[in-house]
């Protein structure tokens, strides 16, 4: 199936002697980061030689390369070929993610004032949670660490005057317009939700990080005994579907 | 029984690197990775290693560690002070010790940076393809962590392999100064023409704000043309990143994968390893170079790497002990023009 989802002229930005970046346009949008991950697969797929690897974020792909192999000249040329293509590039499947989360209460302590603030109730907070469908826009900060865009703009709120100095791995939290789950105990200023007994991030398993950039996750509410059933269970990981995501990328090319 | 070095004591932030995790940028895992690459592969090929073997980077003072098995070969690429059971040893040389010694590396005399490798290297298990040891988010190393008292680093080779000792004359080293090279960008439509002006026309000085993660200068305020939040992009080694107060934050090998500052230059991989080496107070200019030049400057560095041990001469067993003219030699600091 092809999809005809416009993508901005790109551009191409000088990032040092070894490094490039291929910028797909600006802001936080998810037709723009979808044609990112695209152009991202479409660059791993081509095997131009001398790319060490690539870093794709909300808008742009960080290309590395090893300039004994390959200077940036043709290297971007190259680059821009493949973005060129994008507009005609069939439409891939993508993994879809089902995450447990226990909502709430000891697991999620700022969803009482969550709902407060958007003068929702918390089943209606939960629900929207539950029926956004996120995408993995980026992964930084830290290691495992997923940047997910979809949050319903209802919810959008600024982040906790107080960051809080640690919050407990798999929390399920949000921050301005986007959420997150984070893979370790860590700072943070988000709001904590919830929490999911999956370990997005564990060096003791291969490979270790759960969520890639471009993938979709929907969450689903658990209660507290499920949510300890799930964490109890050595090796566990959520289920996942495989989805096709050219109805979403048509609707962003209309919005 | 395996060889150990046990660490006696540790300098203040000693960490086993190599040259990084490569591949992980995009699941927000930092490279990290040795600060100053060439002084990294100098201390390695004093010892016989592959250039990107483990080894300790050590910041300002060294460790103490006493061996316990072998005998270990040890070389330590700085200009420090350095003694075995308390009689003085020199730099730049590799040479043994045995079951029950202890090799002392004191204060550097200049830069902030040095590096002390053991033949065959360290025997830890590679974190995503790497022992480089990454603070923050505890990867890597020894447990993620610096070297402290009563560690046991596990070493590959229970004996030094039966050869002659070597030595590398770090006057052969390329001299480095206060100019750094940048190719500008990636966001340099982020700032005023006065503002690229002040970059690379005004002196700038190493704050005390500089870590392995970046180094903070001081000088004059670089001036934004549209505000100073980006949407966040990845953040290549050596990244000039400008936020609101207009003072430049470097980003060096444990920089964060991401980051929402606008990005006026990128130091060219040698230069940043110099700036990684500059002291709190050290005065630098920026200097505009294309990316043609740019290449030609990576260029050369690699063969200079690839080419260390081309330039080791052979040093004569115990005569190590006579040739504290070693000692003298001064690598980092007085020199004041850039280096090829």
């Amino acid at each position: 199936m092809s999809v005809t989802t416009p993508v901005p002229a790109p551009v191409l930005r000088a990032a040092g002697d070894s490094a490039l970046i291929v910028e797909l346009g600006d802001g936080i949008a998810p037709d723009l980061n979808a044609a990112v991950h695209r152009l991202d697969r479409r660059i791993a797929e081509a095997r131009l030689p001398g790319i060490v690897e690539t870093v794709p974020t909300y808008r742009s792909i960080l290309v590395q390369f090893d300039p004994a192999v390959t200077v940036a000249e043709p290297l971007g040329q190259a680059l821009l070929g493949l973005a060129a293509e994008l507009t005609q590039a069939a439409a891939e499947p993508q993994l879809r993610w089902i995450v447990p989360v226990c909502f709430g209460g000891a697991h999620g302590e700022d969803l009482d004032e969550v709902a407060r603030r958007s003068g929702l109730g918390t089943e209606e907070v939960v629900r929207l949670h539950c029926t956004a469908d996120y995408r993995v826009y980026m992964l930084g900060f830290s290691p495992g660490f997923a940047y997910l865009g979809g949050l319903p703009e209802l919810l959008h709120q600024p982040r906790r005057e107080n960051p809080r100095m640690v919050t407990p791995a798999g929390s399920v939290m949000q921050g301005g317009a986007q959420a997150a789950i984070s893979p370790i105990a860590m700072p943070s200023g988000w709001h904590l939700l919830g929490r999911t007994p999956a370990r997005t991030f564990d060096l003791r398993r291969e490979p270790p990080f759960l969520l890639a950039p471009g993938d979709r996750i929907r969450f689903t509410a658990i209660s507290a005994a499920e949510y300890d059933r799930l964490e109890g269970m050595s090796g566990y990981l959520p289920d996942c579907e495989t989805v096709t995501p050219c109805v979403a990328l048509m609707q962003g090319a209309a919005a | 029984m395996t060889t150990h070095l046990r660490v006696v004591a540790a300098g203040p932030s000693s960490t086993i690197q190599d040259r990084g995790r490569i591949g992980y940028q995009r699941y927000g895992v930092s490279v990290a990775g040795a600060a100053d690459p060439l002084l990294h592969a100098a201390a390695n090929a004093l010892v016989g290693n592959r250039p990107g073997e483990g080894a300790v980077e050590f910041t300002l003072a060294g460790d103490s560690v006493t061996v316990e098995g072998g005998p270990v070969r040890i070389a330590v690429a700085a200009d420090a002070e350095l003694t075995v059971d308390g009689d003085p040893v020199p730099g730049w040389t590799s040479f043994r010790l045995t079951d029950g010694q202890t090799l002392r590396i004191g204060n550097l005399r200049s830069g902030m940076r040095g590096y002390w490798a053991v033949e065959g290297g360290f025997a830890l298990q590679p974190v995503l393809g790497s022992v480089a040891t990454h603070i923050r988010s505890r990867m890597g190393g020894l447990d993620g962590g610096a070297l402290k008292a009563g560690d046991r680093l596990p070493l590959s080779l229970d004996q030094a392999a039966d050869r002659g000792e070597h030595c590398l004359d770090p006057s052969l080293l390329p001299a480095r100064g206060g100019r750094l090279r940048v190719m500008l960008g990636p966001q340099q439509d982020y700032f005023t023409a006065a503002g690229i002006e002040a970059f690379l026309e005004e002196d700038y000085t190493v704050s005390h704000e500089a870590d392995r993660m970046g180094c903070r200068l001081d000088g004059p305020a670089i001036e934004h043309s549209r505000g100073f939040n980006i949407t966040s992009d990845g953040i290549p080694l050596g990244a000039v990143q400008v936020p609101g107060t207009g003072r430049p934050i470097v980003l060096l090998a444990d920089r964060q994968t991401t980051g929402g500052y606008p990005k006026i230059a990128c130091v060219v991989g040698p230069d940043v390893a110099a700036l990684a080496q500059m002291r709190p107070g050290e005065r630098m200019r920026f200097a505009a170079v294309d990316a043609a030049e740019a290449g030609r400057i990576q260029a050369r560095h690699r063969e200079l790497v690839d080419g260390l041990s081309a330039l080791l001469q052979s040093a004569g067993g115990f005569a190590l002990y006579d040739s504290g003219r070693l000692l003298g030699f001064n690598l980092i600091g007085g020199a004041v023009t850039g280096w090829d």
